[in-house]
């Protein structure tokens, strides 16, 4: 009955149109139902796949050659040469500074994205009935069982001596792309970790501190080519420990 | 004067009008007539455009209803939402992993077959990545409609994307 209700929402959900407080009700109701959890885990798939897919057309060099003079040969009529030298430094300004600021808020709406799709894929997870397909605490089992399943490996760290425990790990896709998701626990908090390939251009605009999110905290790095995030709703403290050990593993 | 910043707003987004154009008329040289009309007719108007409003909302409010009142517009005028009340509520599955997985030529097939209507509000919100009062301007429908279009537009792409996958499967 209750999901009913949350399912009609779930699209205003992943496009980030809800209210904050139905945002809050919706997101706390998510971690704790699996079949809503998967659904909203699908809409964000399915908005991406659209993102992706939609940018398809463009048009010929001679079509926007064509539409640049149209505009361009009817602004020079009637402006003023001397309206010009003093107004477009002035324009260049603005448009330089529009132009960063659209480009900050694009790069940030992109990596909101990439955070929620991970929160979603760390609940999508935990609420499965079979989170992990290599279920070992031994990293000697988990590091080789990826082995032919991704185009890429990784090292993980020695855990004794750390509260942290290896749970196992499955092939997960983010944003379209296959990487590693381990699963750790502390303290009966588990926490999922992604691996997958970098893209180089992507790195400077992410933040290298702790982070907070849609009640999550996160954190992420790129080394060897690879880019790490951990995410998890335990403290940021664990998030940090965790990310030192992977790491210096890495 | 108004013209340098009709250019300085407008060009930036001839790349965005020429695939939405594309995507509505789904033809080349329909498209291209579509984008020069629509900029002819948003120069010739811009003296009406209120500056610190939406000027993206406002160019593609006039490309979409120049579309509309176009020959390829005009055949899809009566062509409503379609019912997808019929289509099987979302439940997680096997088919549900499917979606995840549909590349981006399926995803483009099942574009191409939804009604206009469902197409170009998936393509205004996922694609040009615009907030539901954005694409309440452009589509000059309340918010509550936009909310309501997107939930339907998803729940037909999915069932599309469902028989799409599991049609390449069989074919191949």
């Amino acid at each position: 009955m209750a999901c009913e209700s949350f399912s009609e929402k779930l699209d205003a959900y992943v496009d980030g149109e809800l209210p904050a407080a139905q945002e809050k009700e919706l997101a706390t109701h998510l971690r704790g139902c699996a079949p809503c959890a998967a659904d909203a885990l699908e809409r964000v798939q399915m908005k991406q796949s659209v993102a992706d897919a939609g940018k398809y057309y463009e048009p010929s060099a001679e079509f926007r050659k064509k539409i640049e003079g149209s505009v361009r040969t009817r602004s020079k009529h009637g402006s003023f040469w001397g309206w010009q030298v003093v107004a477009l430094p002035a324009a260049l300004v603005l448009i330089i500074s529009l132009s960063m600021g659209f480009l900050v808020s694009r790069e940030k709406a992109k990596r909101d994205r990439v955070y929620s799709e991970l929160a979603d894929l760390h609940v999508a997870t935990l609420a499965s009935a079979t989170p992990v397909d290599v279920v070992s605490t031994d990293r000697h089992t988990v590091k080789p069982w990826f082995e032919g399943k991704l185009p890429f490996t990784f090292n993980l760290p020695e855990l004794a001596g750390s509260d942290f425990s290896l749970v196992g790990g499955r092939v997960t896709y983010l944003q379209q792309t296959p990487g590693a998701q381990l699963i750790y626990r502390i303290r009966k908090h588990e926490i999922s970790v992604f691996i997958v390939q970098d893209r180089g251009a992507d790195a400077a605009s992410w933040a290298s501190d702790p982070l907070s999110l849609l009640s999550f905290t996160f954190e992420t790095w790129s080394k060897n080519g690879l880019r790490y995030f951990v995410v998890g709703d335990t403290s940021a403290a664990d998030i940090d420990a965790l990310s030192r050990l992977l790491r210096d593993a890495g | 004067m108004p013209d340098a910043r009709f250019e300085e707003l407008s060009l930036p987004l001839f790349d965005q009008l020429y695939n939405f154009a594309h995507w509505l008329t789904q033809d080349r040289s329909e498209a291209e007539d579509l984008v020069q009309e629509t900029y002819a007719k948003a120069l010739r108007g811009f003296a009406g455009f209120q500056a610190g409003t939406n000027f993206r909302a406002w160019i593609f409010r006039i490309l979409r209803n120049t579309f509309l009142t176009s020959r390829t517009g005009l055949k899809f005028a009566g062509q409503e939402d379609v019912e997808v009340d019929s289509i099987a509520s979302v439940d997680p599955s096997p088919e549900a992993t499917l979606i995840g997985k549909a590349d981006r030529k399926v995803v483009r097939e099942a574009l191409q077959e939804l009604p206009v209507s469902f197409r170009e509000i998936l393509l205004l919100c996922d694609v040009e990545d615009m907030a539901y009062d954005e694409i309440a301007q452009v589509l000059a429908i309340p918010i509550g409609t936009v909310m309501s279009r997107v939930h339907r537009a998803r729940k037909a792409l999915r069932s599309k994307l469902i028989e799409g996958v599991k049609g390449g499967s069989h074919g191949v």
